[in-house]
């Protein structure tokens, strides 16, 4: 070895020993979001599937006791809560496929460009950038039979109206329309973007191919809209599942349990009488593993369209 | 097959002319090519034909049928476009059918006329994939077929090829042109290649600055261009044009050369120049080099092109360059004085002010 490699090398080694690697930094700009990732989500996540095979109340002072799939077996085998999931499902299904149409119908209607679309774009997407509990209260005073403005403008004044969120037959509905009133936009919003995506020469083609309206609509838009319409739809489905403040707004999950979807439920469960939080826990997880499945179905419809396309 | 004519149509977009008002009649079963430069008008005159773009203007008959206000879909005219603009969320065999489904053809009937298509241009491979995984040319062949397949009284075809390189492009030129001939349907080509324009058109309309230039056949507008501008444009290089001076049955060049002017043109010439100011024209091939020329020059560059050698002579200064056409075998040092000859067939005359050709007598 000659001298000036030796040199070369020393130089190689002090540079080593003062220069901090990109591996160290790495860890060093990522390690604080995992500490705080560990404390607030996996701790948490982890903790609670453990409670969830015990018996426990965080206001009872007793530790956790562990009784295996107990919580899990009394859940699925009470008639109350599949009562609850299908009405969660009922819900989900009525709110998100209005909300599907409606925000569909209005994405085709802005799209087209005329003089202040873009302010009335802006307008109708106000109603999903306000606070879900506003959004109930403020609902609740709409729907009152008393004072509320809707039995006025439905040409029926007290005290013929009914009592919208107090009639079990209704109540679900009175739901569904605020989820629709709030969310649609959410639906336009990804609609739009898709639709505005579309290149104008697929139409021109349509168009020399002799294609009806009607078949540019089916055959054109929809298939090239279909992927955000799937996220959209999929997103929605998850909300609905978890929907709680806007009910608890409107309704607190009556009249009676007309209007007791799952999340409202499982607030009930854990946070009020007793404390049940070994079966909250469980229950949130059966909640969890459903909308994951749901969740895994439609994505691999979207990527089924995504590998089509 | 259908006859379109177009009578004063014109396209403006604001206070820009893209076509100026334009009469053009394409008989049934004729390959008609547009033919400019970029920006033109082309792709407009095309485009108001199939109906995607309405007129400003005139009028547009299909067989006789005022079209003008029609929609694309009333015209029964397929459009080719220039990027193809197949549906790419469908499989090649769902885009060739769509038109045949779009106007409820029977079933048996629409599979029938899908797999002669498919045959034809032999894409039964392809009829699984999307567009997206084809390559251009594949692309290419399904458009075609798109447009084949609805039977339609004219085709239109905006750059089909322009899209695709240069190999490909002559493969392809080939199977338009065979397509023409067994369906013989009514084709508006547009291209701005004018090898192309050349091989594939019945009758070239060479188009610029959004009107119509010359309308003829490919000798015709090659041989007995109908001003300068068709000149310049057609051929590679354009054709040769000299500025000089006419009197008495003489043209006086650049370099103190006298053209003496063949016997059938003195009488045009005479009549139709008011100062004697003419421009000369002649294709490279219609020169030839030989030592007892009537025209002096000097080499002043030459390139090979294969199956020909092109001379570059000046006449006089070096601003007043002629390209001559000679056997690849032949070549020159620079600055060699030669001679050469106009073919008194070849030679054509255009008026500086004017910038149009000068006809003989009748035909011209
Ligand atoms: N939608 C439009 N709005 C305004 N001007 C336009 C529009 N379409 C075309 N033009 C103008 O009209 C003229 C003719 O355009 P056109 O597309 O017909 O030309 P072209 O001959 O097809 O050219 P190219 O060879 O580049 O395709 C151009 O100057 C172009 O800028
Ligand atoms: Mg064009």
């Amino acid at each position: 070895m000659t001298a000036t490699t030796l040199q070369a090398e020393k130089v190689a080694q002090r540079h080593h020993v003062r220069r901090i690697s990109d591996k160290t930094i790495q860890t060093a700009f990522i390690l604080p979001t995992m500490v705080l990732l560990i404390l607030w989500n996996i701790f948490p996540l982890f903790y609670s599937l453990y409670l969830s095979f015990t018996e426990y109340s965080v206001i009872a002072g007793a530790p956790p006791k562990w009784i295996g799939f107990e919580n899990y077996r009394n859940i699925l085998s009470s008639p109350l809560i599949w009562k609850y999931f299908a009405l969660t499902g009922r819900f989900a299904l009525l709110s998100v496929g209005l909300q599907t149409i409606i925000g569909f119908a209005m994405a085709m209607i802005v799209r087209a460009k005329f003089r202040g679309s873009g302010f009335i774009t802006t307008l109708i997407l106000i109603p999903m950038m306000l606070s879900p509990v506003v959004v109930g209260k403020f609902w609740a005073m709409i729907y009152n039979p008393t004072f509320g403005p809707l039995n006025y403008l439905l040409g029926m004044p007290p005290p013929r109206g009914p009592d919208w969120l107090a009639n079990p037959q209704f109540a679900l509905w009175a739901v569904v329309l605020v989820d629709v009133w709030m969310w649609s936009p959410f639906v336009m919003l990804l609609c739009l973007s898709g639709l505005k995506a579309i290149p104008e020469y697929l139409y021109e083609a349509a168009a020399i191919d002799r294609a009806s309206a009607w078949f540019q609509f089916w055959r054109i838009t929809l298939p090239q809209v279909a992927p955000l319409l799937m996220i959209a739809i999929l997103f929605r489905t998850i909300e609905a599942f978890k929907q709680f403040d806007v009910v608890m707004g409107l309704t607190g999950g009556g009249p009676g349990d007309a209007t007791e979807l799952v999340a409202v439920n499982l607030y009930r469960i854990a946070f009020l009488g007793r404390f049940d939080t070994g079966i909250a826990s469980a229950f949130a997880y059966i909640v969890l593993i459903i909308i994951i499945s749901i969740s895994n179905l439609y994505i691999r419809y979207l990527n089924q369209l995504r590998g089509e396309a | 097959m259908a006859t379109i004519e177009l009578r004063q149509v014109e396209k403006k977009f604001g206070q820009l002319h893209a076509v100026k008002p334009m009469d053009l009649t394409i008989h049934s079963g004729e390959f008609v090519v547009l033919l400019g430069p970029s920006g033109c008008g082309k792709t407009t005159t095309l485009r108001m034909i199939s109906g995607l773009e309405a007129v400003t203007g005139g009028h547009i008959y299909l067989d006789g049928r005022d079209v003008t206000w029609l929609h694309p879909s009333e015209r029964d005219i397929a459009f080719v476009f220039q990027f193809f603009a197949l549906y790419p969320h469908m499989t090649v065999l769902d885009n060739i059918r769509f038109p045949l489904q779009a106007q409820r053809v029977p079933r048996d009937e629409a599979e029938k006329r899908v797999s002669e298509i498919v045959k034809m241009l032999q894409i039964e491979h392809l009829l699984h994939l999307r567009p997206g995984s084809l390559s251009g040319g594949d692309r290419q062949r399904v458009a075609l077929a798109r447009a084949l397949v609805r039977r339609p009284a004219a085709f239109l075809m905006d750059e089909p090829l322009g899209a695709l390189d240069a190999d490909l492009r002559e493969s392809m030129r080939a199977e338009i042109k065979r397509l023409h001939i067994a369906n013989n349907a009514t084709t508006v080509y547009v291209t701005h290649d004018q090898l192309e324009a050349m091989a594939l058109g019945d009758r070239i309309v060479v188009m610029s600055a959004a009107e119509i230039q010359q309308v003829g056949n490919p000798a015709e507008v090659y041989y007995k261009p109908a001003n300068l501008f068709v000149a310049r444009f057609i051929g590679s290089p354009g054709m040769n044009l000299i500025s000089g001076r006419y009197a008495d049955g003489v043209v006086y060049l650049p370099g103190d050369n006298r053209y003496t002017v063949p016997e059938s043109w003195r009488a045009p010439l005479a009549q139709a120049l008011k100062d004697g100011e003419v421009i000369i024209g002649f294709r490279p091939e219609s020169a030839r080099i030989t030592e007892d020329g009537a025209l002096a020059a000097r080499v002043y560059a030459s390139d090979m092109h294969g199956a020909f050698n092109m001379i570059h002579l000046a006449l006089g200064e070096e601003s007043n360059i002629v390209n001559v056409r000679v056997d690849r075998w032949i070549t020159y040092a620079l600055d060699t004085p030669v001679r050469f000859d106009i073919d008194p067939e070849g030679v054509r005359f255009f008026d500086p002010r004017s910038e149009k050709a000068l006809r003989r007598g009748g035909a011209q």
